[in-house]
């Protein structure tokens, strides 16, 4: 569905990606994970087109997008959300959703129609009317869900839908992610919430400081050292595997 | 298709004024209200529905202006000068709305490099030959219908009502379309919009040509009224002051804002001009100080103001 070729980015100095490959196959619920600063978002961004990488390629379904304009993307059926929520606050619920799939449908009343149905499937049917701005962060993260899926995409780039929830939420907002995916949805997410990635992810990447240090199942993933010891520091592996034979 | 229905009413009521009185106070005052009208419209279809503060729009008054004396002047009739006006002004933003957003400017940015056109356009248009440079152009007086010209001020009262219902049908189109949900959602914001499909620079571009039409409209209309213009009235500041001041006044991003905006102040610098004379230059100094308090107290306008934001949310807890 989607691969990446050595791509790299640098901000000034700093090589915030640098030399990921990677590939997702299709209706495949992966995970992006990593420690702050890691390089996940500017990765989303370089897949989605808000970035263009100073070297690699983006390859979508066979064709290469590389540098190609996001709105171009999400035409071909690639939908993102942010990490930072961006609702159009002067707007409903409703009319925030609409944008979302005008993409696909051109006329006013079916986009509004469109829109309650994807509302409901995000479980924010009861908030239809209010303005995006009187939304709970729970509420807006579902909105930038429901936006991106009211574009009717193939792949869906979900960056942190679930950080600042509270569980109760997460475990709601679990299920959601998962019937999206069971309905033929390819899904990206970058994730913090360890529960949730080793609960709905089938792959995990894992990047740290811009380079891509695993991949595998969530198990095996976790019990990567270098894993570990991207999270906990160097050496920590070590210490942790004596301290369990100790026990 | 409520908005249609108050549109329509609103023309019935305008259109017999008129026919209620023949005072030239009252339809002076009518006309001049409903060409603030006309302008605030145009300016709040970019500034308000699109976000993009434009303080330069005399630039695409004044082209309409021009483009409709010349062609009057070349023996065109006015009224299918009137075409070519919409479609200078238009082409003029198109110029200057790919050139701005093509590189991203925004917030005062923008604001500056409209500003900096319509100045040059204003010297430009003072030292060439076919604007007749600072004598400015007459128009021949030949009242007739046919002409675009009237006798009494009743003509042009029906004249500017006409392009005001245009530019509010627009608007009204704006608030049920996908266009108009895209613009908006470029105006919130324009990362979430690139995120969904929308393309921005197509929509600013589209709607700065809109908005622009209108303007020149406005400016053909003016040419029609007073048969005379110049590079003062033309690309001077006071156009663009009136347009965005009318429409932030009123209430940006809604229907009927722009038309209590141009009302109000109409009816605020009449009444000024009764207080302290012929001052020149009093209006401004009114609309600069309405526009601080309206900014400070009220920042979504008159029409934002009272009734509709309180209706709203009482609509919203009662489903939530």
């Amino acid at each position: 569905m989607l691969s990446l070729h050595k791509l790299s980015h640098a901000f000034g100095g700093l090589k915030a990606v640098d030399d990921v490959s990677l590939e997702l196959p299709q209706y495949c619920l992966g995970a992006l994970i990593g420690p702050n600063g890691a390089g996940k978002t500017t990765l989303f961004a370089l897949m989605s087109g808000f970035l263009k990488p100073d070297s690699g390629r983006v390859l979508y379904r066979g064709e290469d997008i590389t540098g190609g304009a996001p709105h171009r993307n999400a035409l071909h059926g690639m939908a993102r959300t942010f990490q930072i929520v961006q609702p159009f606050a002067q707007q409903t619920v409703r009319e925030n959703i609409a944008v979302g799939a005008h993409l696909r449908l051109p006329g006013r009343r079916d986009a509004l129609e469109r829109a309650e149905i994807v509302a409901q499937q995000v479980g924010l049917a009861h908030q239809l009317e209010k303005p995006a701005s009187d939304l709970t962060v729970a509420g807006r993260k579902r909105l930038e869900l429901a936006r991106a899926l009211a574009t009717q995409p193939r792949l869906l780039l979900l960056d942190e839908v679930l950080a600042g929830l509270n569980p109760g939420e997460i475990a709601e907002m679990i299920p959601v992610v998962q019937s999206i995916a069971a309905s033929g949805v390819t899904v990206l997410m970058i994730e913090h919430v360890m529960q949730a990635v080793m609960n709905l992810a089938q792959q995990v990447w894992v990047l740290a400081q811009g380079r891509l240090i695993a991949q595998g199942t969530p198990m095996e993933v976790t019990r990567d050292d270098k894993v570990i010891e991207a999270y906990l520091g160097h050496g920590t592996a070590a210490r942790l595997r004596a301290a369990e034979l100790a026990r | 298709m409520k908005d249609l229905g108050c549109i329509a009413l609103f023309a019935l009521i305008v259109a017999c004024v008129p026919l209620v009185t023949s005072s030239g106070v009252a339809l002076n005052f009518t006309m001049m209200a409903l060409y603030a009208c006309l302008l605030a419209q145009a300016w709040n279809i970019l500034g308000g529905f699109g976000g993009q503060f434009s303080f330069g729009h005399a630039l695409f008054f004044g082209t309409g202006a021009y483009v409709q004396a010349i062609a009057q002047l070349q023996g065109l009739n006015p009224w299918l000068a009137l075409p070519l006006a919409l479609a200078a002004s238009a082409l003029v933003a198109l110029f200057v709305g790919a050139l701005t957003f093509r590189y991203g400017l925004k917030g005062s940015y923008f604001a500056l490099v409209t500003l900096a056109f319509a100045e040059v356009f204003r010297i430009v248009s003072l030292s060439v030959s076919f604007t007749g440079a600072g004598v400015g152009l007459m128009v021949p007086l030949r009242a007739s219908a046919s002409n675009m010209q009237f006798a009494s001020r009743a003509g042009y009262v029906w004249l500017v009502l006409a392009m005001v219902v245009v530019a509010l049908l627009v608007t009204a189109w704006l608030r049920h379309s996908r266009f108009g949900a895209y613009l908006q959602a470029v105006r919130d914001n324009e990362d979430a919009a690139r995120a969904v499909g929308v393309d921005p620079f197509r929509v600013k571009l589209a709607a700065i040509a809109l908005s622009a039409a209108l303007m020149g409209a406005g400016g053909a209309f003016y040419v029609q009224v007073f048969q005379y213009i110049d590079p003062g009235i033309a690309y001077g500041p006071g156009t663009s002051v009136e347009a965005l001041v009318a429409a932030i006044v009123g209430g940006m991003g809604t229907l009927w804002g722009p038309v209590v905006g141009a009302v109000a102040l109409h009816l605020l610098a009449d009444l000024t001009r009764n207080l302290f004379g012929q001052l020149p230059g009093i209006n401004m100094v009114i609309y600069g100080v309405v526009l601080v308090l309206i900014m400070m107290f009220a920042p979504r306008g008159i029409a934002g103001f009272g009734l509709p934001a309180r209706w709203r949310r009482l609509r919203g807890k009662r489903n939530g």
